[in-house]
């Protein structure tokens, strides 16, 4: 048996009034790639926040590493369970504060051959260091947030749609410094995409999630033959 | 002044009406509203401002500062209904600049510890630090409002909720002491102040009432700063929970 880095137990999460989360039970295994799939709406996001402590479930626990969430610092938490937003959010500065941002939360400062190191990782030039964060491509965001999310080199790295606004080259770059990251240090890392076959190329694992609830998980290679009606409606659509 | 002369005043009310009348503007409904609700209000408080200083009874100026705060707060309160337990942290927010500020006067003895003094202070204290309260509630809503996302990645990259908020108080802040700041550059080229107006009209030295008058303004330099980064101060934590998540603001 594989220890699970992040495990959900019997989870319900509501938020005005409705329900998001429908009693989702399971595991991502630790050190592997997990992809999660589902329509949008599903629930995706919201899963990725609870992993993070950025919500708390109505009931049910959230264990990382076999302890409760709960008795977790939520900075430390954080800090080890990384997200790479969907949003890939920028706040006002320039490509390098917004990269040192996790440092400067801790009163640090960047190494400048770190941050060119990350840039290059993630295939952005070393002169974007000074440019506006805000004014960057859609594209461009999604890269520099990967990168700012590896600052903090976290345990266990939560990928909401990283790639959804980048061309096929540019998505299989990132899929493989994923890749290299997860076999290098370890990484647990938990991907969610809308790509089925990104899905099953990268994935060891794979969740289908629909309407908050959990369909159905295993390996990724469960998206050739879903067991589950629905899901092979759904992956049907999607390949379609 | 005699109140038949007050009476041929109303002239300057009847301007606006005629005018509003042939050019059917409809303001004239508001125009008599506020007519008389002005001359009974302020009546009504020169007669008890009269009362309180022949009696010289500190409850009496107790009870009428109280009266301000109590009306600021309701008054401020309808801008931060967003903000959890914004009333309370409006009333201690203006006892604290009251309390200040007069202590600094009387303790100092820069003016006589008479309600001739203390009461009108307080009213300019306690009035623009309710515009301020205001002001500051208005902006400091929108900011947080608008960089929700902003907001949620700090904290999502370890951040505390001090830091994830940081940029909304400052600027908000900022934004509402600047008018207050920049007024007083200008201070006396275009427009008399009120209440210097008021005291030379009647009769004082001019250069003793701009002495007071520069002892307003930099009271009100301090009531505005110190409002804002209160009610900032005390407003924040209501954002964010022990867990340190983001909770949205009360709609
Ligand atoms: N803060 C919130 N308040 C209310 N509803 C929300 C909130 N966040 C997400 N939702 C709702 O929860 C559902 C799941 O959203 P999300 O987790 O973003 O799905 P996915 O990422 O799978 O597309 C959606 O119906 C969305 O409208
Ligand atoms: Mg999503």
């Amino acid at each position: 048996m594989i220890q699970a880095a992040v495990e959900f137990q019997n989870v319900h999460y509501s938020a005005d009034g409705l329900h998001i989360l429908k009693n989702i039970t399971g595991a991502f295994p630790f050190g592997k790639i997990t992809t999660l799939v589902g329509p949008s709406g599903a629930g995706k996001s919201t899963l990725f926040k609870l992993c993070n402590g950025l919500r708390s479930p109505d009931s049910g626990e959230i264990l990382i590493k076999g302890t409760s969430i709960d008795s977790y610092d939520p900075v430390e938490l954080r800090r080890k369970v990384g997200i790479a937003l969907q949003s890939a959010t920028m706040v006002k500065g320039s490509v390098l504060e917004n990269l040192e941002l996790p440092l400067t939360l801790q009163g640090k400062k960047i190494d400048i051959e770190f941050a060119l190191e990350l840039l290059h990782d993630v295939g952005l030039e070393g002169e974007f260091l000074e440019r506006n964060a805000k004014e960057l491509s859609g594209g461009q965001r999604q890269k520099l947030s990967i990168a700012r999310t590896l600052v903090n080199k976290p345990e266990v790295l939560l990928l909401d749609e990283i790639t959804s606004s980048l061309d096929r080259v540019s998505q299989r770059d990132i899929e493989e410094l994923i890749e290299k990251i997860n076999e290098k240090y370890g990484t647990t890392m938990i991907w969610i995409t809308h790509n089925l076959e990104q899905a099953l190329r990268i994935g060891h694992f794979t969740w289908v999630m629909m309407n908050g609830e959990l369909i159905e998980s295993g390996e990724s290679s469960l998206l050739k033959n879903p067991r589950d009606k629905r899901v092979q409606d759904f992956v049907k659509g999607e390949v379609e | 002044m005699s109140y038949l002369t007050l009476s041929l005043t109303l002239i300057f009310v009847l301007i606006p009406l005629i005018l509003s009348r042939t050019l059917k503007l409809g303001l004239e409904k508001d125009t008599i509203i506020a007519t008389v609700r002005s001359i009974i209000q302020l009546l009504a408080v020169g007669y008890v401002l009269q009362y309180v200083f022949e009696t010289d009874n500190i409850i009496f100026i107790l009870l009428m500062i109280l009266l301000m705060i109590g009306a600021a707060t309701q008054n401020a309160r309808r801008k931060g209904t967003s903000i959890r337990g914004i009333t309370w942290k409006l009333v201690i927010t203006f006892i604290f600049i009251e309390v200040l500020t007069q202590s600094i006067l009387l303790g100092l003895n820069i003016v006589p510890p008479t309600p001739q003094y203390i009461i009108p202070i307080s009213g300019m204290v306690i009035g623009n630090s309710m515009v301020l309260g205001i002001l500051f509630l208005n902006r400091f809503t929108a900011e947080v409002e608008n960089l929700q996302d902003e907001t949620e990645l700090i904290l999502t990259l370890g951040g505390t909720p001090k830091q994830a908020i940081h940029t909304q108080l400052i600027t908000s802040i900022k934004a509402s002491t600047i008018p207050t700041i920049e007024s007083q550059k200008t201070i006396g080229l275009v427009q008399l102040p009120g209440m210097m107006s008021g005291q030379i009209i009647a009769g004082a030295d001019p250069v003793q009432a701009v002495q007071f008058q520069l002892l307003i303004l930099f009271i009100l330099l301090t009531t505005a700063v110190v409002t804002s980064i209160m009610l900032g101060y005390l407003s924040y934590p209501t954002l964010f929970n022990q867990r340190m998540q983001f909770l949205k603001l009360r709609s």
